[in-house]
């Protein structure tokens, strides 16, 4: 069972806590009268489905509640940082050698 | 007692005698023994019949790793487990062992015949001999297979056990007691660190209780280890036996499952049988040494045939000789000292066969001043005994050829190919190995955990070597955590260090191919089967294993898999690093299902969520239904109605005066806060923003991709407070959609959003009395058509209690639902109850409200609708705020696909002939003599016999099904094919006037 860090919370908890909610980073367009049937099927379906570091969702679902972000690599299942839903995306690559 | 017992040996107490039996045959052992070692003692090999080929086996180990040895225990009725290593299973007066896998029984065995037929059974053989007729398959070969081949057989009985589990969490975790554990432990407590020590055996020391006559520390091996274990305690060690470290999970979690009553002749009935622990470790050490590996060669199966390490187990820790004449056969100079033991205790050793050819000198000499033959540079090429080996065939061997065979009387042979570490735990973190050339085996490498290995699971070989390499891992491990410590160094006198060569099967002078050269005793892999493997193309080690089954059984090839790559290696011109390891699993040793359940079993298995009103439905006979992890009031028998009969009696009573129903499980949930209106018009297609407060809509929710994802009524009870409702089992996921949105796409709107579902009882009065029985009870709140028409909700009390009054309806009928605090529930509910006596007053279940819904076309989401329907599949196109700018769902409503033609749509069947009930779930046919396979254009989603229509209703989903009206389908059943017509999917009092007071 992972450990993961709520950033809420600012605590450690096991994984039993929280639920998955999916990838990170994919706003739901402004205005989705604008966007095209493309667009928009993009935003509902396609997800990048990498192997490696992963942006997602988690949710500490048995805890605060919030949603938040995640950098979790899916090769190894080790979580490279975990972030409130509102801070910037971190760059991979300090990422990467921060793990280091 | 027998002549194999050694009076005074080893760890066992002679002076408590045990008595158990085996194939209803009483044994004799004492205290402290194992199946396996009582069985020696009397001088029994013969303990199994192989899985695929029946042959005779006996004990090759002493110990968990064990592949043949497996027997069904048994303590009375319930309690009976198969396929138990008789190695491991500590005996107890009264305990009933039973051979396995042979009839009629284990001497004699008719599916030993399976041994004749080995060629049939080569690699590969399900892929091949099966394949054709594909009847045969399940009529013959399957039912002759599974009959012939086997393992025990699975109790058929509930298992009257329980079962617990328990989290820990501790500073440093070693696994394995044995020399490297100890001095792990001793530098990891001593330096002041938590520190829990488990092992799998019934106490510590691992390999030193086979070694009494090392010195450690100037002491006696087990004085040191009583001693070290006295001052382990004394520190705090949790010091856990006959618990088995089953796997490694992330991030230091690793699973214990610790045995608790099997050992024991009573249990006190209280005690678990086995309790399961999940450690979280800051620092893990791997403690767990090494597994001797057999050597390959024609009949190194026969009982009697055993590892030379545990032959010296069963002398000094069991004092047992297991035979009177050995030959030992190894390539690995630790079997020598086994040799030395056994002869010491009275065991003639005819010869020790070292394939190398040059021996260690000082062994030599060891073994000459014995007197014992040694025959350097040999190899064995067979053996000879139906059911116990009583002589071997030794060749000399030169380079590649091998010379003439003389034949040597035994009673047993032991053997050694050398030792494995054992890494399945640190395999379970992903951890990487690295092939040792020298050592020819893997040693840890990249480390994925925060783990050391010590000991002989790192190569290292000899007491001192494992004792200094344990003191310095259990520093190192510490040192992590910030605790320094200088690890103890210890000198070890009459030290066994040595070294070995590592084989493929050995060389024969007979023909190869008929060897029977056994890599996995457990699933009668053989060398023979390897080769054809690689031969037939297999390449990857994955699909050599697969192919063979090599590894494949419970003991996942702890003894047989460096033999099988050594042999996968040379079939392929490959070295072996390149050929790679196959995947350790957890667990490590076979666990019970019971200790993965621990607690949760019957009726804590999973919640049953009771509402407030259910004693009272229980109280008079209702029958119930599950609805997600509620259980509902179904229908209430009366007088031995079926369920039919009280369904009609319910929903008539229903419309004719009143009945009432406890809906109190629909999910509540309160939206309140400055943004709830543009919150509920975000969310819902509906507009929220001119709903009056004390008024009521019907909700609809939509996932962003346009389909129904839940409905339910929601009543606006001031400009800032809506208490919503939604379907019973789509409540949490409502709620999760509703946070998700708020929190991550609009976390600008000022919103609450707060589960009531379990803090409201929910009483709904349907019928046209309905008004009668409620209204006495109603204070503050005027309960004419005017002040509180259909689709108003009020605060108001009820009987007393604080309530939200819906004026709502889900039957057609003129209908109220009462929120009252759910400890007011049952009061209420008894009130309303003996109120409406004088109108016949009739409690009614989840089928009738089903009835009353579907007669007046009112859906049910998730059973009329599947995720793939739109508000307009579901005639609900009335329900969608065209005007909003936006909302959950509305740019999903404008894909292609959603504003296609033909797209299934809900409508009403009614069967031509008015008598038959379709099947919920049937297809539909426009067809019904069109060539199979048909084309399916739709299937019913809702069936019931209406007692208001006479006749039986039903809805489905079917293309193009507004454009259909009035046209005849067909639902081919299996006896029949039936005929029904396209309606409108309301049966009952279209106009709605029903609803009116
Ligand atoms: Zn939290």
């Amino acid at each position: 069972m992972l450990l993961i860090h709520c950033p809420y919370c600012n605590q450690t908890l096991p994984e039993a806590e929280f639920t998955y909610a999916g990838e990170a980073h994919i706003a739901r367009p402004a205005d989705p009268s604008s966007v095209s049937d493309e667009e928009w099927r993009d935003f509902l379906f396609i997800r990048t489905n990498v192997k490696g570091p992963h942006y997602e969702r988690w949710r500490h679902f048995h805890g605060c509640g919030r949603y938040f972000n995640a950098v979790r690599d899916t090769v190894s299942d080790r979580f490279l940082i975990t972030y409130k839903t509102d801070d910037p995306r971190p760059e991979l690559s300090k990422l990467l050698e921060k793990s280091k | 007692m027998s002549s194999f017992r050694v009076s005074g040996r080893g760890r066992v107490d002679h002076t408590q005698p045990i008595q158990f039996t085996f194939d209803g045959k009483k044994i004799k052992g004492f205290k402290g023994d194992t199946v396996a070692s009582a069985l020696l003692a009397n001088g029994i090999h013969l303990m199994g019949r192989s899985f695929k080929y029946h042959r005779p086996r006996g004990a090759v180990t002493a110990g968990s790793e064990e592949p043949n040895a497996l027997v069904g225990t048994r303590r009375g009725p319930g309690r009976f487990e198969p396929n138990t290593r008789a190695t491991v299973q500590e005996i107890w007066d009264g305990l009933q062992v039973n051979s396995q896998n042979r009839y009629p029984s284990l001497s004699f065995d008719i599916g030993a015949i399976n041994d004749k037929a080995y060629m049939l059974f080569s690699a590969g053989f399900y892929y091949k001999t099966f394949m054709w007729p594909k009847s045969f398959w399940d009529k013959v070969y399957e039912p002759f297979i599974r009959a012939a081949a086997g393992l025990g057989v699975s109790p058929t009985e509930p298992d009257p056990d329980h079962y617990a589990s328990r989290y820990l969490h501790t500073d440093v975790l070693i696994i394995g007691a044995g020399p490297a554990g100890l001095a792990a432990a001793l530098s990891a407590a001593r330096a002041g660190s938590r520190v829990t020590l488990v092992d799998e055996n019934p106490e510590a020391g691992g390999s030193l209780l086979s070694e009494p006559s090392a010195q450690i520390e100037d002491m006696p091996a087990w004085d040191w280890v009583g001693k070290t274990v006295a001052e382990l305690k004394e520190l705090g060690v949790k010091l856990m036996t006959r618990t088995t470290a089953i796997g490694y999970y992330h991030q230091n979690m690793v699973g214990l499952c610790e045995k608790l009553t099997d050992h024991l002749a009573s249990p006190d009935g209280e005690t678990p049988r086995e309790r399961m622990w999940r450690v979280r470790a800051k620092q893990v050490v791997l403690a767990q040494g090494a597994l001797e590996k057999p050597l390959v060669f024609d009949g190194n199966d026969r009982p009697g045939v055993m590892l030379a390490g545990s032959a010296q187990t069963y002398l000094n820790r069991y004092g047992v000789r297991v035979g009177d004449k050995a030959v030992i056969l190894t390539s690995h100079d630790s079997a020598w000292y086994a040799a030395f033991d056994l002869a010491d205790a009275g065991t003639t050793i005819a010869a020790i066969v070292d394939t190398r050819a040059e021996p260690n000198a000082d062994l030599v000499a060891e073994a000459t001043k014995r007197g014992i033959r040694i025959m350097a540079g040999h190899t064995v090429t067979g053996t000879e005994g139906r059911l116990r080996v009583k002589s071997v065939r030794v060749n000399p061997v030169t380079g590649s050829s091998v010379g003439a065979p003389e034949v040597i009387g035994c009673d047993c042979l032991l053997m050694s190919g050398g030792w494995t570490p054992s890494l399945h735990l640190f395999s379970h973190t992903k951890g990487t190995l690295a092939w040792d050339e020298e050592r020819q085996t893997f040693l840890p490498d990249h480390k994925a955990e925060e783990c050391e290995i010590a000991g002989a699971g790192r190569g290292l070989w000899g007491i001192e070597a494992v004792l200094n390499d344990g003191a310095a891992m259990g520093a190192a491990a510490v040192k992590s955590l910030g605790k320094d410590i200088a690890p103890a160094s210890y000198t070890v006198a009459n030290d066994r260090p040595g070294t070995g060569v590592s084989h493929k099967e050995l060389p024969t002078d007979l023909d190869a191919g008929k060897a029977r050269a056994f890599v996995d005793y457990q699933n009668d892999v053989t060398a023979k089967d390897l080769r054809l493997a690689v031969r037939e193309g297999m390449r990857s080690i994955e699909h050599v294993k697969r192919y063979t089954t090599n590894g494949m059984a419970t003991d996942q090839g702890k003894m047989s898999n460096i033999n099988g790559l050594n042999i996968a290696s040379d079939a392929l011109g490959v070295p072996q690093p390149k050929v790679g390891l196959t995947t350790f699993r957890p667990p490590y040793t076979p666990t019970t299902f019971g200790a993965f359940c621990g607690y949760h079993k019957g009726s804590h298995f999973e919640v049953t969520r009771k509402t407030p009103i259910d004693s009272w439905a229980e109280e008079n006979g209702a029958a119930y239904e599950p609805v997600s992890l509620w259980r509902r009031a179904w229908y209430f028998p009366k007088d031995g109605e079926d369920m039919h009969a009280a369904v009609d009696r319910e929903c008539r009573a229903t419309r004719a005066s009143v009945g009432i129903f406890d809906a109190s499980t629909l999910g509540k949930i309160e939206v309140v806060g400055p943004d709830a209106v543009e919150f509920m018009n975000r969310m819902y297609t509906n507009p929220w923003t001119k709903l009056a407060p004390g008024r009521a809509r019907y909700g609809l929710l939509l996932g962003d991709d346009g389909f129904i994802r839940d409905d339910g009524v929601i009543g606006r009870l001031a400009d800032d407070r809506f208490h919503v409702t939604t379907t019973t089992g789509g409540a949490a996921r409502v709620l999760n959609m509703m946070e998700d949105y708020l929190q991550t796409e609009w976390p600008d709107l000022d919103v609450w959003l707060t589960s009531t579902t379990e803090q409201w009882a929910t009483i709904a009065l349907n019928g046209p009395n309905a008004r009668k029985v409620l209204e006495p009870f109603v204070e503050g709140q005027d309960m004419s058509d005017e002040a509180f028409p259909h689709m108003s909700v009020s605060e108001c009390r009820v009987g007393g209690f604080p309530a939200r009054l819906f004026r709502i309806s889900f039957t057609g009928e003129v209908g109220f639902e009462v929120n009252v605090p759910a400890h007011a529930g049952r009061a209420l509910w008894e009130m309303l109850y003996e109120a409406g006596k004088k109108y016949d007053i009739c409690p009614y279940g989840t089928e009738t409200m089903h009835v009353l819904r579907a007669e007046k076309g009112y859906i049910i989401v998730g059973q009329d609708t599947d995720g793939t329907v739109t508000p307009h599949d579901a005639g609900l196109s009335w329900a969608i705020g065209k005007m909003k700018p936006d909302f959950v769902g509305k740019r999903g409503l404008a894909r292609p696909d959603l504003v296609a033609e033909g797209r299934k749509q809900l409508i009403g069947l009614l069967t031509e002939d008015g008598k038959t009930k379709l099947e919920e779930g049937a297809q539909i046919v426009l067809d019904p003599n069109q060539p199979k396979p048909m084309k399916m254009v739709g299937h019913v989603t809702s069936s019931y016999h209406s007692d208001a229509a006479g006749r039986p209703i039903a809805m489905a989903l079917l293309e193009d099904g507004f454009n259909r009206m009035g046209e005849t389908i067909y639902i081919p059943m299996p006896d029949r094919v039936i005929k029904a017509q396209v309606t409108g999917t309301v049966f009952y009092d279209p106009e709605g006037a029903r609803l009116k007071l």
